[in-house]
């Protein structure tokens, strides 16, 4: 856990390191294209709805991705989508992070044989992140994978690697 | 001490040094990794057509400049409205002449014909065989009998 995740009760003054803030502001306003592309993108609708409320974790939809930092992409990708999903990931803002949500995004799901149409998972055309699996996945699946993706910006680093180090 | 309206002055200073301080600390920290495909105008994720400068027909501008008067006059109901308690049938009298006023302006630039959006009418070009018919009429009249 950051630092800043945790509570302070009687302190007004707290420490923490650029790299810690700048990872917690980045993990806890994930802004995320809004866009869907099948059913999936229904429990997409109902994790973002009152009962599940995609925005206590930040995760608020924009509708352009120059604002955007999140690509949840819900749904089948058809060949005819993965190039305008190329297109769309290529303009948003960096540093940006792909969920995969549902079987369709993540393997093809039931299309994977004869589907002639459907990409075989989208990481053959952007990075991936986090895979949520499911078909279609419940909100709550969503709602993890997001924590997931907060565990992994939490745990990189903003330090360029150098090979002496 | 501040007037009231020097209370607003320091909410616009803190508001334009709130967002400039956005900006610069956003092209301090921002990665700058530009690329063709990334500084593409945004068009739905669909192949952009042209330039996103365009031009804005000129026609726009009297329904720009009418949106602005009644812009105005909103701007001037909400106070009117915040006190029309305190200042009772006088002010809703001179109320009604403001907006007569406006009204009739409206009216005005309606009755001028500002507001129709008049469509550029093609000038199609009509073929007429001219040279067939004076043929034809040589040919009746008997000129191009041999």
């Amino acid at each position: 856990m950051g630092l800043l995740d945790k509570q302070f009760n009687n302190s007004n003054v707290i420490l923490t390191s650029v790299e810690d803030l700048l990872k917690w502001a980045r993990l806890s306003s994930l802004f995320q294209m809004q866009f869907g592309l099948a059913c999936c993108a229904i429990e997409m609708m109902a994790a973002s709805a009152s009962n599940f409320d995609i925005m206590r974790f930040g995760v608020i939809p924009r509708a352009t991705p120059r604002q955007t930092d999140l690509m949840i992409v819900a749904g089948t990708v058809t060949l005819k989508m993965a190039t305008r999903i190329k297109r769309l990931y290529d303009q948003m803002s960096e540093p940006r992070y792909v969920i995969s949500m549902g079987s369709c995004s993540n393997c093809g799901g039931p299309y994977w044989e004869h589907g002639y149409h459907v990409l075989k998972g989208v990481d053959r055309v952007i990075p991936v992140d986090v895979y949520v699996p499911g078909c279609p996945p419940r909100p709550e699946a969503l709602l993890e994978g997001i924590i997931k993706l907060q565990e992994k910006i939490r745990n990189e680093t903003l330090v360029k690697k150098s090979a002496y180090a | 001490m501040l007037t009231d309206f020097g209370r607003v002055l320091v909410f616009f200073i803190i508001g334009a040094i709130f967002v400039a301080g956005g900006f610069v600390m956003s092209w301090i920290i921002r990665p700058r990794r530009g690329y063709p495909n990334k500084l593409t105008s945004y068009e739905c994720g669909e192949e952009p057509i042209g330039s996103s400068w365009i031009k804005f027909n000129i026609r726009f501008y009297v329904v720009a400049l009418i949106f602005l008067v009644f812009d105005v006059e909103v701007v001037f109901l909400f106070p009117w409205a915040v006190v029309f308690q305190k200042l009772g049938m006088f002010a809703f009298l001179e109320m009604l002449v403001f907006l007569a006023i406006l009204l009739i302006g409206y009216a005005y630039v309606w009755a001028k014909g500002d507001l129709d959006w008049d469509k550029p009418k093609p000038q199609i070009p009509v073929l007429r065989p001219r040279m067939k018919d004076t043929l034809a009429e040589k040919e009746h009249s008997g000129e191009l009998v041999a």
